[in-house]
């Protein structure tokens, strides 16, 4: 055959030519994949440059310093990270009953035919922006908060020994308190859905036996669900704070803005979120690079909550193949 | 047996489910209020201006949200042109070449993080490297902040869903002798396309009410423009600024973008649900 040579070259020139476009496109994509990385890498770079000069001029006690003070330049994160932590600890402490509650009545209890429409709301409600949230806190919740939540409060936990200051002083509905409670509404479906579905994962066959024997439904959430689970629900918990510490409009329109810590949960105060938001446009200098170590300082904390969120996710979906 | 035993079990089994049962409710009935408010505040604001008229000034009558609404949309479309492929490609490259490689857990890891990081974060860096540098604020640079965010999304979904399409399609085409990259655009992500749609809109869904990162980046304009160059008027930010303002007007406007925003997002995630079930019946 003459031409076969001539056929071989070009089915070698075609083999060549996807060699070549194979190793392009796996470069391309190699390439998109780490935008990710530089960005996570970028912006741990530009915030430690752009916040220098405040690292450099107040060093480490700039974490635990209380002070404010935009005239005389002296600034201090201990009050925005106070805010920050309180209101999340808050949103935490109320956040997680109940959507354990919500999680435990859509896998055990809900008839099987409204699981999949609630489902679908919680999840939907997790996409509400969270703008909305800060409306209605600060529009709706705050003045009914101030007319019957905080007398109520003070009147019964304000009495108590040890925890009573923390119900006192003015009641105008806005403050720490206010804003650890719209973050719990905001963070519930997060929380609810990611439980919901490591609840799921549980294998019939456990739950089945221990209805077996004689298990009751609490008891089989009790002593089968929830130790199975475990990781993948503080995972779940842990997603949610990671949200509730970076929130920034149900926050800021609710939290008061105040650049102080008060005795009580009732006094407003500012998270580091907040403060960003607020100050941001008028900043400059060193007030501005403060900001910038603030942001620094919120980003590692988030970064470690959502770290350790992550790992415990991951161990929990790994278990899932090899238990039984 | 002892009686009492079990009556001790109901007991805790009924009030355990009676207290979850609360929970539910509570937590549904909080979160249907704030829905209905926002339905019930956000109509009464909507009229005809309110689509076609610009922002108006601190304290006057009228005006509509139109500007913020162009803005914002602009801002999105060229956000979701951008983050689409890079987003798109990487997953690829998790589900393709990556695998199990330590690139590509670290850029999963990651990725998941960056999921769920303080947007006002990405306005800062946004802020460092691009508006400080330009000395002034622009719809790019809001765009950017926008595509951060929306990146890590579509690449979660894209990956999540090659994954499920079948190892036997891929052996299928590479035994034709078809090259990689044509395996992987032509057989593997048409194979999930519709999975790879549905990230997309639950990106633009997410970036659609993203406030935060918009402060720093794309500020805000009083008036009309459609200039990516310039600071660019957006509706989270408007909101924000005429919630928090002492004017009547401004905060019904606030509560009519409010809606607005909280419609388009909750119906592209509906759109993405039916995608999906139509997936899973097919």
């Amino acid at each position: 055959m003459p031409d076969s040579g001539l056929q071989d070259a070009r089915r070698l020139s075609i083999a060549r030519n996807q060699r070549v476009q194979d190793f392009l496109f796996h470069k391309v994509t190699l390439l998109f994949a780490l935008t990710v990385l530089f960005a996570l890498a970028g912006i741990l770079v530009s915030l430690v440059v752009s916040s220098w000069p405040t690292l450099q001029k107040f060093g480490l006690p700039f974490l635990w310093t209380v002070e404010w003070d935009i005239i005389n330049q002296n600034f201090g994160a201990a009050i925005a990270i106070f805010g920050t932590l309180a209101s999340a600890s808050i949103a935490l402490v109320i956040a997680v009953p109940l959507s354990f509650g919500v999680a435990v009545f859509l896998t055990e209890t809900c008839p099987v035919w409204l699981r999949r429409p609630l489902g679908t709301a919680v999840e939907l409600l997790a996409a509400v922006p969270s703008i909305i949230y800060g409306m209605f806190g600060l529009f709706i919740f705050a003045p009914l908060f101030a007319q019957y939540g905080q007398p109520a409060l003070q009147s019964t936990l304000g009495q108590m020994p040890l925890i009573g200051p923390l119900f006192g002083g003015a009641m105008n509905g806005i403050g720490i308190l206010a804003a650890g409670l719209v973050l719990s509404i905001m963070i519930l479906p997060f929380i609810a859905s990611v439980m919901r579905d490591v609840f799921d994962i549980v294998p019939p066959v456990l739950r089945e036996s221990a209805y077996g024997i004689g298990c009751t439904t609490w008891e089989v959430v009790r002593n089968i669900v929830l130790p199975y689970t475990k990781t993948g629900v503080i995972g779940g918990i842990m997603l949610g704070l990671g949200r509730a510490l970076g929130e920034t409009m149900a926050v800021t329109f609710v939290i008061g803005n105040s650049q102080r810590i008060g005795s009580s949960l009732f006094s407003p105060g500012s998270s580091i979120a907040s403060t960003l938001a607020n100050e941001f446009g008028e900043a400059d200098d060193i007030h501005l690079s403060t900001l910038f170590a603030l942001g620094l300082v919120l980003f590692l904390i988030t970064f470690v909550v959502l770290a350790f969120a992550k790992l415990l996710l991951l161990r929990m979906e790994r278990g899932q193949g090899t238990r039984t | 047996m002892d009686q009492s035993v079990y009556n001790r079990r109901k007991r805790t089994n009924r009030i355990g489910l009676t207290l979850s049962m609360l929970a539910m409710v509570i937590g549904m009935s909080v979160l249907l209020w704030i829905l209905a408010l926002l339905f019930y505040k956000g109509f009464s604001a909507l009229s005809w201006s309110f689509f076609t008229a610009s922002t108006p000034a601190p304290g006057s009558e009228g005006g509509g949200l139109a500007n913020a609404m162009v803005g914002s949309f602009m801002m999105i479309a060229c956000c979701t042109l951008v983050s689409t492929p890079i987003g798109v490609l990487a997953g690829i490259y998790l589900t393709e070449y990556g695998d199990d490689s330590v690139v590509a857990s670290i850029t999963r890891f990651v990725s998941d993080i960056m999921l769920s990081a303080p947007s006002i974060v990405i306005g800062l860096f946004v802020y460092a490297i691009l508006v400080a540098q330009v000395k002034h604020f622009s719809g790019w640079a809001g765009m950017l902040a926008l595509s951060l965010i929306a990146i890590p999304v579509v690449l979660r979904t894209t990956e999540n869903i090659l994954r499920l399409v079948p190892g036997s399609l891929r052996e299928a085409a590479f035994a034709l002798g078809a090259p990689r990259w044509k395996v992987a655009l032509m057989v593997t992500l048409r194979a999930g396309r519709s999975g790879v749609i549905t990230g997309v809109l639950l990106a633009l869904a997410r970036v659609s009410g993203e406030t935060a990162p918009l402060l720093f980046t794309a500020l805000n304009n009083q008036f009309f423009s459609t200039d990516m160059n310039k600071p660019l008027s957006n509706l989270p930010v408007v909101i924000f600024q005429f919630a928090m303002s002492p004017y009547e007007n401004w905060i019904n406007l606030a509560w009519g973008g409010a809606l607005v925003i909280t419609v388009v997002v909750l119906v592209i995630n509906i759109i993405t649900r039916v995608f999906f079930r139509e997936k899973v019946s097919a």
